[in-house]
């Protein structure tokens, strides 16, 4: 089944064109990774997809679960299973991460025809899933990303992602920043996450996430375009050589 | 600003003030204007002793030689007071002797605003004291407080049951010296609540006093007076709003406190006058003097404050720390928004030993509004390890509003510790599209991020006033994002 369908997608920040026409296809249960030099618009396809509004959408369709995603404000994509992780995720003080997850959980809820979760039931829910990403109560407890480490951060967009339960989760750049022992806990939640009705798109500069949460799908970006789509081996190939021969390869072919 | 919000806040900003709406009732008013008929007409009205009537014209003769202040950061044109009705009271057909007696539509007023008169439906553990105009129409709990030895009433009750109690105590920490608009209030101040917490007495229920102002062209000018005895507890709350009227309306109120030994009052205010509309015609002037006193050791005053209404808010809740180891605290949130204008802030004098004072005041503006914070910490010369803390952050919504902070700190002791942070910030977008990535819309966004700013000084509100509280904070503002 057809979970996204990217067909010629052009966006730009202001009069900047940053995606010069981007085609993808993700099925349900397929992982997905973007790669690209930095600067190629990895993350802006994230936030495009995400719905933020910085970026214009200059020509192109996005097809998610047979509804038109362009057409949407941000938050219904999010209710409809669009789930982004933030590269650099907010704080926002004096607001509990819990309370945060609740309201967030149960828009969610409400959009699906559910009812509203309690306090029982949400701390129930919490508690399974906060085994997922080995995030601790008293973080949870905490203003929202306020004086999180960049590990905390990283982690608890994937507690958010795993309480959210998306059909699509994008994650941008979830890795930078991360030291092993962090990436692995943030890998590990994914996996445990990763079933044949959700999908993923990974973000990503480095090919090391990719060791923890195999994909089946890799595409390089170059300069707006997917250039090159294969599957984990090219990411291997990438580590190799660096992205100087995808950008080669892209100049002898006459741009 | 992005298409959308600005619509957002368009349609917020001309939505229309929940509680505007007029009652249609009979008042009996005095002639507009002032003078010294006007003072003798309101204390006959109330058939004042004449030792009343002897304060107020000393009041009005000292008001006639002051001037406006100007030192504000508010702008507003001349006052006219000749202009103004100064007592207008709801007629009723017969004196209620019971509050089954109230004019129904009076009752039906307050209902619609959420206050109950009737004691059956009451909010749990609420006593009421309902203010329209310049009357008070009723007082709830009477009785029960009563055998506790704890006195609720209005001030015009009070001045003829409790003489004694209000010859000592009005004007004892306010003096209608005070400012021009102190002068003004003791010379033509028509009602407001009395309260009285005997020694080691702790009431057992919150104290409030709800002010509505309803006739047109009238000022409202009451007085609020809470002596808390020796060892004794009160909390005490106030809440206001008046209706949507083209003219500026002028209400110039004094609070006065004044706490003894060991004793702890808890004043907590919601201020929700009209504000105006978006071009900034209407709305209150709310000028506004509160004060309260730790007479006695170890006595602790604490002001909480939630503004969101009024076209000018002019007001400083202060504590004189007089007794050694008192504490002053003052909590504030002040929303401003479209062309309203606040100047609001505390004075904590430090006089008694190992004083201590805290100062938490949130500004949150957008529109085209003007918030300031303004405060004075003085530490006196005897005021041996008196210790403050302030904390003063300002939250803008868009790029056309002002946020302003001017602290005072004189400090005649050496041992005093005095500390001051501040800080200014924007709702963000980053922070809206955060929100919205997570399923919450951005109205509900915007009102998540201004509750958690202003969450230290909402956490302070007792438990009945909160919610409430926290709905108006995002009603005032819902919308205003850019």
């Amino acid at each position: 089944m057809h979970m996204l369908s990217i067909k010629n997608l052009q966006a730009g920040l202001e009069d900047k064109p940053i995606l010069k026409g981007i085609n993808l296809e993700i099925k349900a249960g397929e992982v997905h990774a973007i790669m690209g030099p930095n600067g190629s618009g990895k993350s802006t396809l994230a936030s495009v997809l995400a719905g933020r509004q910085n970026f214009e959408v200059t020509a192109g369709s996005v097809d998610f679960l047979g509804k038109d995603l362009l057409d949407m404000a941000p938050e219904e994509r999010a209710r409809e299973g669009i789930f982004l992780a933030f590269q650099y995720p907010v704080e926002i003080p004096g607001v509990s991460t819990t309370n945060f997850i609740k309201a967030a959980v149960n828009e969610t809820r409400k959009h699906r025809g559910l009812e509203a979760l309690d306090a029982v039931g949400f701390l129930k829910m919490m508690k399974e899933k906060m085994k997922l990403v080995q995030i601790d109560q008293s973080l949870l407890s905490r203003s929202l990303n306020e004086g999180f480490s960049g590990g905390e951060k990283k982690r608890n967009e994937i507690f958010q992602m795993a309480m959210l339960e998306p059909k699509l989760a994008i994650l941008d750049e979830t890795d930078s920043g991360l030291d092993i022992d962090a990436l692995r806990i943030v890998a590990n939640g994914v996996n445990q996450y990763r079933n044949k009705d959700n999908s993923f798109l990974l973000v990503t500069h480095y090919q090391r996430l990719l060791d923890y949460i195999v994909p089946d799908f890799v595409h390089v970006l170059y300069n707006g375009r997917i250039v090159k789509s294969g599957t984990k081996e090219l990411a291997l190939e990438l580590e190799e050589k660096g992205y100087d021969f995808i950008k080669s390869e892209w100049a002898l072919a006459g741009e | 600003m992005p298409e959308e919000n600005e619509e957002l806040l368009d349609q917020i900003t001309s939505s229309e003030y929940k509680y505007g709406f007029v009652t249609d009732i009979e008042s009996e008013s005095a002639p507009k204007g002032l003078n010294e008929n006007t003072i003798r007409f309101i204390s006959a009205k109330k058939n004042e002793p004449d030792w009343m009537l002897e304060y107020r014209l000393k009041a009005y003769r000292h008001w006639l030689t002051m001037e406006t202040p100007k030192w504000a950061n508010v702008a507003f044109p001349p006052i006219d007071y000749q202009d103004i009705i100064y007592y207008s009271a709801p007629k009723q057909k017969i004196t209620p002797n019971s509050l089954d007696e109230i004019d129904p539509e009076l009752r039906l007023t307050f209902e619609k605003l959420g206050i109950s008169l009737q004691e059956q439906k009451r909010l749990t553990g609420v006593a009421v004291d309902a203010v329209m105009d310049s009357v008070s129409v009723a007082t709830t709990f009477k009785a029960e407080l009563a055998e506790l030895g704890i006195i609720f009433c209005s001030m015009s009750e009070a001045v003829h049951e409790h003489p004694e109690l209000i010859r000592k105590h009005l004007g004892s920490v306010v003096p209608y010296t005070d400012n021009y608009f102190t002068a003004l209030n003791s010379a033509v101040f028509s009602d407001g609540s009395f309260c009285y917490i005997p020694e080691g007495v702790r009431c057992p229920m919150e104290l409030s006093t709800y002010f509505r102002i309803n006739a047109a062209n009238t000022g409202q000018f009451e007085r609020t007076l809470i002596v808390a005895e020796a060892g004794s507890y009160v909390s005490y709350l106030e809440g206001c709003t008046a209706p949507m009227r083209d003219e500026h309306q002028l209400h110039a109120a004094v609070v006065e406190i004044s706490a003894f030994e060991k004793s702890e009052v808890k004043y907590s205010t919601v201020q929700n006058w009209y504000p105006g509309n978006k071009e900034g015609i209407g709305g209150i002037y709310n000028f506004v003097t509160k004060r309260g006193i730790c007479q006695g050791d170890h006595a602790k005053i604490s002001w909480t404050q939630v503004e969101t209404g009024s076209a000018i808010t002019w007001k400083y809740p202060s504590v004189i720390l007089k007794g050694d180891y008192s504490v002053g605290e003052f909590y504030s949130v002040a929303v401003t928004n479209n062309m309203q204008q606040a100047d609001t802030g505390t004075k904590m004098i430090h006089i008694g030993k190992h004083t201590r004072s805290r100062i938490v005041s949130k500004g949150i503006s957008a529109g085209k509004s003007n918030n300031s914070y303004r405060g004075l910490v003085q530490v006196g010369r005897n005021a041996v390890k008196a210790r403050n803390f302030s904390q003063c952050d300002s939250l803008l919504l868009g790029d056309q509003c002002g946020a302003h902070t001017f602290p005072y700190i004189e400090v005649k002791n050496s041992s005093a510790i005095v500390e001051h942070e501040a800080t200014t910030s924007k709702i963000g977008e980053d922070q809206i599209f955060y929100c919205n990535q997570r399923g919450i819309d951005t109205e509900a966004a915007v009102a998540l991020i201004i509750n958690g700013f202003a969450k230290e000084v909402m956490n302070q509100l007792p438990m009945e006033f909160a919610v409430e509280a926290q709905k108006l904070l995002a009603i005032s503002l819902e919308g205003s994002v850019g």
